[in-house]
């Protein structure tokens, strides 16, 4: 039995690794164009910062590959010939396959403007534009920064490291605004400020401007004001990579369409990770592009590739960020606005950049989701309370297990309580007047 | 025309920028330095004293200057900032400059004093006043080897002083140093009582369980010489084991040792450097528990031979005491473990040559209620664990997994819980049973069974 994995990334690794758990014999091929090992992609902004090197963030180190007997290669896949269960490389070579298991990631979304082509504008994904960003950050003076979002942000961060000031441009009211609640999102722009990071909120770009050598010169926002920079660095989301799979007869919408055992429209065929879309029994569509969920779906994809189909469940949601040096994690429903049946308790350290924000269910009082700036929250602990449907009475009284801070961190949960109890009584005696 | 959105800025702070603070500290620190070796050169005693400590007291200043300087600017947080881009911390000709400096100090040191004689001279005052007697050389080593742990302690609580944990343990090792490793034996000498490190025990400090260091310290007069005997004996056979079972290893690696001081303090810098190879590890076991049993052999054997009335080994115990001090004290853990910091990194000594690392270790790995957590499924593989990792432990192979990390080479300083973006790592101790259970949250497969 050949198994094809297109891709390295986390999910066609993972995939290729619990398949070899799974089973001595199969014969496992990854080709991927990228790079010739696995590394992580969620740590290309320290290698530009200088905490690692390339070879630092690569998961597995180089043996591991050849003595569990998953043969990598290096190359581009130009075509999948589904009737004749072949893929076609850059170099005309073809590869047979049993089973083929697509992993092709995303792309950087490209802004649609005036301007898009010219030198120095880019977005931040491969290895590739890690290369090119290196090289476009030299001499510059001033950087404008596309997207208020999660590599926005880390591009903020990366170029401030190399002393170059930085315009960070963000279409919503308040950064991350899709995501956070607006507290959240205040104290993590105020740290963006006291870096002197020169943001702006409600901007939207009309247009990049360059020099007669095709380099960018400036950016115009919507509203007439002009940045002069040298670099554009673009961080307005990712869309699947699915540009290898149009014409070969497989389904695809937005990402490549796969039920809920990572399966394609045809059989032997399977997708997962940033490039695929789930389709539910609902009719509901979802593409998930995180590494989380990468690492789940190759997991799952895997048993359904050795012959035990599994359905792909996501589990309780969970996520973490860091936005410069403030930690954030979330377990569970917590959205950027209240549901109308929800209920919020917020706790912010009065001067340090900390918070603690529980959601709940108005009616049952059932804990739905925590959300963390600047402390540390058990994951398992969490996921218990929400799967277990604790009232927020129990999470409260309890809330000193949930706590992950290093030995000799303060711990706050008497504030926390304490504050929770004033803006209860409030909220009660609201209801009463009422 | 710019509107409601006008930059919100409040001035662009260049924290990664050497500013012209930083780079007056840099040349007086450099002054300090050449005032500190012109003794080297000149024969009045009086004036070398003046150098010794001008060029000491200016080189101090000067440094703990860059250092305030250097974090005032930047916030508080993980500051690895261009450390692999820096020739300096990724073994470029700095480094490789640095190492050289650094081994041949230890060199002439170990083998060649007598060229430090000017220098050993001019302590003589300080020995005099501080101890009764006049310096040696290790006077003088012990008197620079504190000072940096001392200085660079400070600059290891500035870079880390979001982490608590940081700020205590470092304040721990430069305490342990100046009271217990320098003061303490200091003044013991000045009372004319043995020269005696409690901070130090069997097998580190070999000899302190040897039949003739107990035999000559219990015939001390006075109490002092029975309580060292007692001291000795019971940490290194029942506080040790109990200690490592409550808190791991890490309560002398990385709290107490003076070794780990140094590690931690001038070292830091250095802590990336560790290979974290499956081959270097592989080393690090055929090397470390050999020289631990060889110590314990030996131990023993001396007993045996001391209960014997000496007839198996004659007077052995010295000429062990002076070959094992050859190649082990002074190569390996002088040498290699400091004079290579800058190419090897901080604890090579620790890791492989350190037979009380050796014999904690083997306690935390099978007797101790210590582990490092990992937070659920939250783990991004990014590798910060494993590369600021100064054993050279591959903590993310854990990690990614969702397994805790018991390693017996693991000396706790807890550098990996403090780099990690997303808040997976915690030292933590709690029962032994199911120490070793990995999370339920990484694979789908478990996430299925919750539900
Ligand atoms: C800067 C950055 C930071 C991130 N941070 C986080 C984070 O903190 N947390 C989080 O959850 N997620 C994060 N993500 C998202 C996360 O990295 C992705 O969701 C994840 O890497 C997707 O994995 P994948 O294996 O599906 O795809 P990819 O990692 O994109 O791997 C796909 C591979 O397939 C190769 N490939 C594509 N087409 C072909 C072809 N035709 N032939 C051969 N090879 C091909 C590509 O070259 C690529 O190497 C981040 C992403 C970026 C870019
Ligand atoms: S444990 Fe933390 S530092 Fe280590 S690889 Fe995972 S996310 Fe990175």
């Amino acid at each position: 039995m050949h198994v094809v994995v297109i891709g390295n990334g986390v999910t066609g690794i993972t995939a290729a690794i619990t398949i070899r758990k799974l089973s001595a014999t199969h014969q496992i091929t990854v080709i991927s164009s990228e790079s010739e090992h696995f590394f992580s992609r969620t740590a290309l902004m320290y290698v530009y910062m200088g905490h690692m090197q390339y070879q630092h963030i690569k998961p597995y180190e180089d043996w591991f590959w050849p003595e569990n007997n998953i043969n990598l290669q290096q190359g581009q896949v130009t075509y999948i010939d589904v009737e004749q269960k072949q893929v076609l490389l850059d170099d005309q070579a073809t590869l047979n396959f049993d089973k083929l298991l697509i992993a092709t990631g995303s792309k950087p979304n490209i802004l649609n403007l005036p301007g898009k082509e010219l030198n120095g504008v880019q977005g931040f994904y491969s290895l590739n534009d890690l290369q090119t960003l290196e090289a476009n950050s030299k001499d510059v003076n001033r950087a404008v920064l596309v997207g208020g979002g999660l590599i926005g942000i880390e591009l903020a961060e990366m170029l401030y490291t190399r002393c170059i000031p930085v315009s960070f441009l963000v279409r919503e009211e308040h950064y991350w605004g899709s995501v956070l609640p607006k507290e959240e999102s205040q104290m993590i722009q105020s740290h963006i400020l006291a870096h002197g990071i020169d943001l702006h909120l409600k901007a939207e770009v009309e247009e990049i401007l360059g020099d007669a050598s095709g380099k960018v010169s400036g950016v115009r926002t919507k509203s007439g004001e002009v940045i002069p920079c040298q670099l554009v660095g673009l961080g307005i989301g990712v869309f699947p990579n699915i540009d290898l799979i149009r014409n070969c007869g497989i389904k695809t919408n937005r990402g490549i369409l796969v039920n809920e055992y990572l399966e394609t429209n045809i059989p032997d065929i399977f997708a997962a990770g940033d490039c695929a879309e789930l389709e539910k029994p609902d009719q509901q569509k979802v593409v998930e592009q995180l590494w989380y969920t990468g690492r789940m779906q190759g997991e799952t994809v895997a048993y359904s590739i050795c012959g035990t189909r599994k359905k792909y469940e996501r589990g309780i949601w969970f996520n973490s960020a860091k936005f410069f040096d403030i930690e954030y994690q979330t377990y569970g429903k917590v959205s950027a606005r209240l549901g109308p049946e929800e209920g919020t308790l917020l706790w912010q350290h009065p001067n340090r950049k900390k918070s603690i924000r529980i959601n709940y269910l108005l009616h049952t009082q059932e804990v739905i989701g925590f959300n963390l700036l600047g402390i540390r929250y058990r994951h398992e602990v969490c996921e218990r309370w929400i799967r277990e449907k604790k009232t927020l009475d129990f999470v409260l009284k309890h809330l000193k297990e949930a706590n992950f801070d290093p030995e000799f961190y303060r711990r706050y949960e008497k504030e926390v309580l304490r504050k929770f109890n004033e803006q209860f009584t409030a909220t009660f005696a609201l209801k009463d007047k009422g | 025309m710019s509107n409601h959105q006008e930059s919100l800025s409040i001035g662009y702070n260049y924290q990664d920028e050497t500013d012209t603070i930083q780079k007056a500290a840099l040349a007086l620190f450099a002054v300090g330095l050449l005032l500190l070796v012109l003794p080297l050169f000149s024969f009045n005693p009086e004036v070398n004293t003046f150098f010794l400590w001008g060029g000491t007291t200016l080189s101090t200043l000067a440094l703990l200057l860059y250092f305030f300087r250097t974090y005032q600017k930047s916030h508080p947080g993980v500051r690895n900032n261009g450390v692999w881009l820096r020739g300096s911390t990724s073994r470029g000709k700095i480094a490789w400059v640095t190492a050289v400096v650094l081994t041949g100090f230890y060199i002439i040191l170990y083998w060649f004093p007598q060229y430090l004689g000017n220098l050993i001279e001019a302590l003589n005052p300080t020995s005099q006043w501080l101890r009764g007697k006049p310096a040696d050389h290790w006077f003088l080593y012990g008197s620079f080897y504190t000072l940096a742990i001392l200085v660079m302690g400070v600059r290891a609580i500035l870079k880390y002083r979001h982490s608590p944990y940081q700020i205590i343990r470092t304040i721990s090792v430069m305490l342990f140093q100046f009271l217990f490793a320098y003061l303490i034996p200091a003044f013991l000498m000045l009372l004319n009582e043995p020269e005696f490190y409690f901070s130090y025990f069997w097998p580190l400090k070999y000899d302190y369980l040897f039949p003739g260091t107990l035999g000559y310290l219990a015939k001390e007069p006075g109490a002092l010489g029975v309580f060292m005997v007692f001291w000795s004996v019971i940490i290194s056979l029942i506080g040790v084991p109990i200690l490592t079972y409550f808190f791991g290893k890490r309560w002398y690696c990385s709290w107490v040792c003076g070794c780990g001081g140094l590690a931690e303090t001038a070292g830091d810098p250095y802590r990336q450097l560790s290979d974290k190879s499956r081959k270097a590890w592989k080393y690090e076991v055929a090397i470390i528990y050999p020289i631990l049993g060889f110590i314990v052999l030996t131990t023993l054997l001396l007993w045996l031979n001391s209960m014997l009335g000496g007839w198996i080994l004659g007077s052995l115990s010295n000429g062990f005491s002076q070959a094992y001090g050859f190649f082990i004290g002074a190569i390996f853990s002088g040498v290699i473990g400091v004079g290579f910091y800058p190419i090897m990194g901080s604890r090579v000594w620790c890791r492989f040559g350190c037979p009380m690392a050796a014999y904690l270790g083997l306690l935390q790995k099978h007797f101790s209620r210590f582990r490092i957590t990992t937070n659920g499924g939250q783990c991004i593989s990014c590798g910060n664990c494993s590369t600021y990792c100064e054993m050279g432990i591959d903590v993310r192979w854990y990690a990614q997994q969702g397994k805790p990390i018991i390693r017996a080479s693991c000396v706790g300083c807890g550098m990996c819980a403090t780099v990690c973006p997303r808040g997976v790592l915690n030292l933590e101790t709690g029962p032994q049973e199911g120490r070793y259970m990995p999370t339920n949250l990484i694979s789908p497969e478990n996430i299925r069974i919750l539900n």
